[in-house]
């Protein structure tokens, strides 16, 4: 794809609404292991919220597009999962401000904005078996396969392959951050959810736009 | 197997049950009709008064929108099942209930919760409302004592509400409600057992697996692994390995005093949580803790969990007399 458009930014979001409905149960039960088993509910809802509010929208552009998902997913929501997300997008959007479309440059830039904007809004560092865990190194590998002049195609598919493998790598980790840092030694041997909804999402990406 | 629940469609199961509740006390509470999720006390906040937000997700009735009411909360921003409110319906409590002396967000410690209600702190600074935040940590099983600040508000959540609401209802300015406010939580000790799990009304699945034979003492309000699993003991045995972990930490001193809550977790019985008191009240005698309050039945429950939880308060003379002030909310009265 070479330029990303509102319109398929739209659908880029109904992709995703469609992937987290398929696999809620599988996010609540990784949840269930480690915390208290509502995440695959929450990001159901906030992505059925997104596609709600972005069906409703008249003519936007990318930037009005991140806004809206952020809005709605924010207000859907609540819980750790709808600051995170809502400050994802927003800062997408705002990455995305005045671009009528997106190209390689700009979508990379989106992306990478919100990979930086959970990590902000989390405070959390890669290690700490949190959803950071998948986003830092989609970012890493986005901004390394930028850096290297690769199409936008093979930047997404860096990124989610990266996404994955972060959220696998969390299964060892000790949680010392959110939710399951209570459990100490027991988080050990569970992917994080919030990862594993991460590398879902990226994984999206890559298969809708980065086709 | 799916959970059996009486609900009709589980999206909306939060919506119909705040419905509920304003229906059956319409003279505690009102939904705002710009923000149905912002819960908002009748009787309105008097000039001057700090007003007190409290809040978190739904599922722990009557925590936390039961405390709404005069000399307790003056709002509760409702969240989903077990997730925290966003900050929208939050601001819009703040805005509420500011009767031009500053509001307080007192809530429990929990990620989420730290996040909306920062957000919404910030949104109302941007409003000129001045927010000060107090998160409640009173679970002692949820985090060692060097780290406590990373501690887990549950139970416990009833006094520490309870002593900052009167201190607002007693018109103290806002510095001074926030410090009672921290004191409240500094001196409240709370430990859960569960007996068997909850399940959430979107999933019908149990959120977390325990044996038929066991029980799992500390575990949270959402499920959250606690401290030590192994088989369920007679009740005086669980009193016991509760109370000694509680009285760990309670303050030393001459002439102790305590409030005690006996909390069930949603499905416990009062039966069983009166046995359990009965031995709470021998341990405090033995301890020469005398007893200033006994509260007993479902203050903050988890759903259909079973299970239960005892919070101890060390009173002095504020914090006893803070208690003791009268409020009159949807579902709990004092005074």
């Amino acid at each position: 794809m070479d330029a990303v458009t509102a319109k398929q930014l739209i659908a880029l979001f109904e992709a995703i609404a469609t992937r987290v409905e398929t696999e809620k149960d599988r996010l609540s039960e990784l949840d269930g292991a480690i915390g208290d088993g509502d995440h695959g509910v929450s990001m159901s809802i906030g992505f059925s919220a997104v596609t709600d509010a972005l069906s409703r929208l008249e003519d936007p552009d990318p930037a009005a597009v991140f806004n809206a998902a952020a809005r709605s997913f924010l207000n859907a929501v609540g819980a750790s999962a709808g600051p995170l997300y809502a400050t994802a997008f927003m800062r997408a959007g705002a990455a995305a401000k005045g671009h009528a479309v997106l190209d390689r440059d700009g979508f990379a830039r989106a992306l990478l904005a919100m990979a930086q904007g959970v990590r902000e809004r989390g405070k959390a560092e890669p290690g700490e078996k949190t959803m950071v865990d998948a986003w830092a190194p989609a970012a890493e590998a986005a901004q390394a396969a930028l850096d290297r002049g690769e199409p936008l195609g093979a930047i997404l598919t860096a990124a989610a392959a990266a996404a994955r493998e972060g959220a696998e790598a969390t299964k060892a980790m000790l949680a010392t951050k959110g939710r399951a840092s209570r459990l100490g030694e027991r988080s050990i041997g569970h992917m994080d959810p919030g990862a594993a909804s991460a590398a879902l999402i990226v994984g999206t990406v890559a298969d809708t736009i980065g086709r | 197997m799916k959970t059996k629940k009486l609900i009709n469609d589980p999206r909306y199961v939060v919506e119909e049950m705040l419905e509920g509740i304003v229906k059956a006390h319409p003279g505690h509470v009102r939904q705002l009709p710009h923000s149905p999720r912002s819960i908002v006390a009748v009787e309105a906040n008097r000039p001057g008064k700090v007003g007190v937000v409290v809040g978190g997700g739904s599922g722990h009735e009557p925590t936390f929108l039961g405390y709404v009411g005069k000399g307790l909360a003056d709002a509760c921003p409702a969240g989903n099942v077990f997730a925290s409110p966003p900050p929208d319906p939050i601001l819009e409590c703040a805005k509420a209930v500011n009767s031009g002396g500053g509001v307080l967000f007192l809530y429990g410690n929990y990620a989420g919760d730290v996040m909306n209600f920062d957000m919404a702190a910030e949104m109302a600074a941007m409003e000129d409302i001045e927010v000060r935040t107090v998160v409640t940590t009173d679970d002692v099983a949820s985090a060692p004592l060097d780290r406590k600040a990373e501690r887990r508000g549950v139970a416990g959540n009833v006094f520490i509400f309870k002593a900052a609401g009167a201190a607002a209802d007693k018109m103290l300015p806002l510095d001074e409600v926030e410090r009672v406010a921290r004191k409240a939580n500094e001196n409240t000790f709370t430990v859960g057992v569960a007996l068997s799990p909850c399940s959430l009304p979107q999933t019908r699945r149990p959120n977390f697996e325990l044996g038929e034979d066991e029980m799992e003492i500390g575990m949270g309000i959402h499920g959250e692994p606690g401290v030590m699993r192994g088989p369920l003991q007679a009740a005086d045995a669980v009193v016991d390995d509760m109370l000694d972990r509680i009285l760990a930490e309670f303050p030393r001193g001459e002439a102790r005093r305590a409030a005690v809550l006996v909390n069930s977790l949603g499905s416990t019985p009062l039966m069983e949580l009166y046995v359990a008191n009965r031995r709470v009240a021998e341990r405090l005698a033995g301890e020469n803790i005398s007893v200033h309050r006994t509260l007993v039945g479902p203050y903050c429950t988890s759903l259909e969990m079973a299970g239960m939880s005892i919070t101890l308060m060390a009173l002095d003379d504020e914090l006893a007399e803070l208690l003791d002030h009268p409020c009159d909310c949807a579902m709990f009265r004092s005074g």
